[in-house]
């Protein structure tokens, strides 16, 4: 997904009802956007921060300086390694990693949905509908999160429902 | 809170600096540990330095650690903070680690160093410079300062890589490394070696991939016209020219089909599907449509083609079936036989033979396979726990056993499986087991089985695999399943039951027993074969000149790709081995819940009755065919399809490019002058035909489609730029210019008809009769576009091919097939009926739903969270339509009728 259409996304589903203008930079088609009172913004992550506290939606950022860091590094996380492996392998690795750590958790820092659930439930989304079934019952932690997310109202929009099937089909198989 | 640092890693820098900003306001221990020490445990890579927090969190990114301690300072985040944060992560970072590497670890000096960092520097200069400030984000020293001095110091602090000309940089660099947090946290660090410190770390670390091109994306390519060279449009009109006389004759039909020295012999098998139940749109499109599209495309090619199918019919499936019904196992199989066989008659399925497992020859077979492993010492025996009815006087196979499942709870599991949590069930671990027949409590004793020696035949297993899998003609699924069994070890496997409907084991002792389905049903292919011909040998046991295919959905790769090639490998007699093995995903109905046995969906027969023509649901089908990932049967989608791609698409093209002929030339394709234009536009489809055979090669069947659908675009595109319905109203030269791209357009119409025609059989004939194709054009599709329909050539009647499908007729039938509710198990070769569940189930689930119907209420009274409320309403929903499901009720009206 391209970064500009993430961020439409993201306006989206933080009840933004202007629109902004987003031009793209560089051969990575870097999203940047001018604000009316200041210098233009570059990137993903400073962009989106931006949007929350425009919507005066600070929640998603965080209360706490722990939670506020935790938010922080997850959106890392998303921008430079989900972002950056588009193989099969790195991805799973990924998933792996991701799955072993969800698995005490309901939203991606604890119990509050944030910025960092939303931008990386849209940057695994292409990951995740290529999954299959066996797959999505490995990454079990995942799946569940997933589907929690998509589910949240206003978050998935056009993009496609992933589906997820409750009762294990490969335990115990073989 | 605990610190987390290793010797020479450089985040330890930035990390160090920004600690000292909690000093006195928290307790932060420091543990040093070395480099490939996994702290965190969710991460497979070490990454190193990581706080530990007192809630037992990590932050594992050296950037969130400085931010949690500058937070913790009473920091406020700024953008421009965040956007050097962002960059040094996302820009920064790769280009760096790759300098360090070629430096520490590969020892290269100056501008290879450099070179990936060179832009980075420059961008940080000149922001610096424009800003007119001393420090990244404002007059003083913060966040994004120290991370990035903290990321750079390693490799700056040697002047050789600190550029002369980037002045701005250099004193920002300078102001930073003298004061005197950061001359601590660098000395630390460091230790006076310079960069060479981090080596003890960087060498732990994988070599870092060169920065990235281009941001990867998921939006679908743009489909681009390719670029076309002189050679190839010469070579496209060449063909064209060349016409039908460079087809070769039709081949004449034989009976038997049997290899031919010399020739592409190939042996399309599709899944064998258990004879108990009616197919639905999963089994037919996982192998029997899948395997249809590719025999019909191999005799396109002109390849010696057989292709075979039957009936599955031993087992306790159908013992059951049969109890079920009141009739002997046989009956069952011969009423149920039929019923496929008319099925997949009306989805126009090409079978050279479709046959069943129960005949004579699969006995013959079976056994002397069984024997040659016998005497070749491949068969264990061995003694297993098992059920057994006293008042019956029999072992309780799989599904003769009822009880409480040992993990759900669920009343009615089955002795294998249950159905409700679906787990496997080893039948000697239910809870209260009954009979089925008699409902009385079975007892555990001993029997006598026999296993096939898997772990001994293994290594024959790898070393064919080792030839067969590199040819990547093997599905990646199919691939990864056997290379995971292969990864968990072989275990012997029981090939035998104690049942009667099955194939006799021959052997002293074994009387009583039969062998396993898993053991005979892939025989299946062999006996039907024998069936057909006396000759089958020449098919079954001549892997040199015979390709065998095989279609299936995926939960029968294990069979097919392990379990059968060891019998053939261990039975040393030369079997035909599987070659090209194909395996499909998953097909879903609608967006319900998956589930096996109380699956409602769409089955083989009553397709017939939706007036839906079977070639519509074979387009369907196919071009949502679960390739490569699970896909979903929707009927909205369908009727879009439908609309879409076959009536304004590939039907408009093909109907107007006729009716070009008959209306403006009386029915005579007219003269064809080709400008270059044209010439591109041949060179363009020859392209996207042999795309087609490409994918067809691989039977990457879905994508195949999507190029038949690509020429037709091309086709309406040619005819919407050039209008020949206005050309032919003008002066001469429009006249001519219309003749040419109506000629042009009904001959694309014609190739169309035979690119179609694996896919669409009946609407292919239907074209070819309506333009009169010549014959040999219809049966052979050659890699080029020729001049079938050559100027003069008479064609005949042309009327439409497709129907709209109508909102109100998909939404009835949507209505009908319970979409929304329920999936479909596609590619389970047993498909359970919809059983009725027992009362007590039901009063349980009653209860559920009034418990839950009071959750909401009192939710709702207390003015809850707008989620929490939806959450609680949706799984009343749920429980609602399993109670609905458990009374067999449908679920739009709460009165309706039982079904069946």
């Amino acid at each position: 997904m391209a970064a500009a259409a993430e961020l439409k996304l993201l306006e989206k589903s933080l009840g933004l009802s202007k629109g902004n203008k987003y031009s793209a930079q560089g051969e990575r088609q870097i999203p940047v956007l001018q604000t009316n009172n200041g210098p233009s913004l570059t990137g993903l992550l400073t962009i989106a921060t931006h949007l929350v506290k425009q919507a005066n939606k600070e929640h998603f950022l965080g209360s706490t300086a722990e939670e506020k860091a935790m938010i922080q590094q997850w959106l890392e996380y998303r921008v430079t390694r989900v972002d950056g492996h588009s193989n099969k392998e790195n991805a799973h690795t990924l998933l792996k990693d991701l799955n072993s750590y969800l698995e005490d958790k309901v939203d991606l820092t604890g119990y509050n949905l944030t910025l960092a659930d939303i931008l990386l439930y849209y940057g695994l989304h292409r990951f995740i509908v290529d999954l299959t079934v066996q797959e999505k019952e490995k990454y079990l932690n995942v799946s569940r999160w997933f589907c929690h997310i998509q589910h949240y109202p206003g978050i998935r929009q056009h993009l496609s429902s992933v589906v997820f099937i409750k009762n294990r089909l490969y335990a115990n198989s073989h | 809170m605990r610190l987390f640092v290793s010797e020479g890693a450089p985040g330890s820098l930035p990390v160090l600096v920004a600690a000292g900003r909690v000093e006195g306001r928290a307790e932060l221990l420091i543990s040093t540990v070395a480099p490939e020490e996994c702290v965190v445990p969710f991460l497979t890579q070490p990454r190193l330095p990581v706080l530990q927090l007192d809630s037992g969190n990590y932050l594992f990114s050296t950037s969130a650690i400085c931010r949690y301690f500058f937070l913790l300072s009473g920091w406020e985040p700024d953008d421009l903070t965040n956007q050097w944060l962002e960059w040094e992560a996302t820009e920064l970072q790769p280009a760096l680690s790759a300098a360090l590497h070629y430096l520490v670890i590969q020892g290269k000096k100056g501008e290879d160093v450099l070179g990936p960092l060179g832009r980075a520097l420059t961008h940080i200069d000149h922001s610096l410079s424009r800003q007119n400030c001393p420090f990244l984000a404002g007059e003083t020293e913060s966040l994004a300062d120290i991370v990035l001095w903290g990321a750079l110091y390693p490799l700056l602090q040697d002047p050789a890589y600190l550029p002369e000309e980037l002045g701005a940089l250099r004193s920002w660099f300078q102001t930073l490394s003298t004061q005197e947090p950061c001359q601590r946290a660098a000395e630390t660090v460091l230790k006076k070696q310079g960069v060479l410190a981090l080596r003890p770390y960087l060498q732990k670390q994988p070599q870092p991939s060169p920065p990235e091109g281009r941001a990867v994306s998921n939006e679908p390519e743009e489909e681009e016209l390719a670029v076309l060279s002189e050679e190839e449009i010469a070579a496209a009109v060449t063909a064209w020219e060349k016409g039908l006389e460079i087809l070769p004759p039709p081949r004449p039909q034989q009976n038997p089909v049997l290899p031919v020295a010399g020739e592409r012999n190939v042996l399309i098998t599709s899944a064998l599907p258990y004879v108990n139940n009616v197919p639905h749109l999963g089994n037919i499109i996982g192998c029997v449509l899948s395997a249809d599209v590719f025999a019909r495309y191999s005799r396109l090619r002109q390849w010696n083609t057989l292709y075979l199918c039957g009936t599955d019919e031993y087992g306790t499936a159908t013992e059951t079936k049969a109890m079920e019904e009141g009739l002997t196992p046989q009956e069952i199989c011969d009423k149920y036989h039929v019923i496929h066989a008319d099925i997949y008659h009306w989805f126009n399925i090409s079978f050279d033979i479709f046959g069943r497992t129960t005949t004579p020859q699969q006995t013959k077979i079976t056994q002397d396979i069984f024997q040659r492993l016998l005497t070749r010492g491949f068969i264990l025996q061995d003694t297993v726990e098992q059920l057994r009815c006293e008042r019956c006087a029999r072992f309780l196979a799989d599904r003769f056993v009822e009880g409480v499942c040992p993990f759900c709870g669920y009343e009615e599991a089955r002795g294998d499986q249950c159905d409700k949590c679906g787990k496997l069930i080893n039948a000697i671990e239910l809870k209260k087991p009954q009979c089925k027949v008699c409902r009385s409590c079975p007892v555990v004793k001993s029997s006598q089985h026999l296993f096939l020696d898997l772990p001994k035949l293994e290594k024959r297993l790898e070393e064919w695999l080792g030839k067969t899998l590199p040819g990547n003609n093997w599905t990646p699924n199919a691939r990864f399943i056997i290379r995971s069994w292969l990864r968990d070890g072989l275990k012997p496997r029981c090939i035998t039951r104690d049942l009667k409907w099955g194939t006799p084991v021959p052997l002293e002792g074994f009387e009583d027993k039969v062998f396993y389905v898993w053991f005979d049903a892939t025989i299946g292919y062999l006996s039907i074969t024998a069936n057909y011909t006396d000759q089958w040998e020449r098919w079954w046991k001549n892997p040199e000149q015979v390709d065998l295919y095989q279609f299936m959905a995926k939960d029968n790769v294990p069979f097919h790709g392990l379990v059968f090639p060891c019998s053939a490998l261990g039975a040393e007699d030369n079997y035909t081995l599987v070659k090209y093995l194909i395996a499909t995903e998953y097909l879903n109905y609608e967006d319900g819940k998956f589930s096996k046995s109380r699956g409602v969906g769409v089955f083989g027969d009553m397709a017939q009755d939706t007036g839906i023509p079977a070639d519509i649901w074979r387009f369907y089908l196919l071009y949502i065919r679960p390739e490569g990932q699970d896909s979903a049967f929707s009927w909205t989608d369908m009727l879009l399809k439908n609309n879409s791609e076959l009536l304004n698409n590939l039907g408009n093209f093909i109907n107007r490019a006729g009716m070009f002929v008959s209306k403006f030339f009386g029915g005579s394709v007219p003269e064809m002058l080709l400008t270059p234009d044209d010439q591109r536009l041949l060179a363009h489809i020859t392209l996207e035909l042999q795309h087609y055979h490409q994918l067809l090669e691989k039977v990457r069947i879905r994508d195949a489609l999507r190029a038949i659908l690509t020429v037709s675009r091309h086709g309406n595109q040619y005819i919407q730029v050039n209008e020949p319905w206005k050309r032919i109203k003008g002066s001469e030269a429009d006249r001519q210019r219309a003749g040419t791209v109506t000629g042009v357009a009904v001959n694309i119409a014609a190739l169309l008809s035979v690119m179609l025609q694996p896919y669409m059989p009946t609407v292919s004939a239907t074209i070819q009769a309506q333009l009169q194709l010549p014959l040999p054009a219809c049966s052979v599709l050659p890699t080029d576009f020729l001049c079938t329909l050559p100027a003069g050539h008479q064609i005949g009647t042309v009327s439409p091919l497709f129907q709209k499908l109508e909102n109100d007729q998909i939404e009835n039938l949507k209505q009908r097939f319970g979409g929304g509710q329920a999936k479909i198990s596609p590619s389970l070769a047993v498909v359970e009926t919809v059983t009725t569940a027992g009362p007590q189930q039901i009063q349980t689930l009653m209860e559920e739903v009034t418990k839950q119907g009071n959750i909401v209420r009192e939710l709702k009274a207390q003015k809850a969270d707008k989620n929490q409320v939806a959450a609680e309403v949706a799984q009343l929903l749920d429980l609602k339509k399993q109670l609905a499901l458990a009374e067999g009720k449908p679920l739009e009206t709460p009165k309706g009728k039982k079904k069946k």
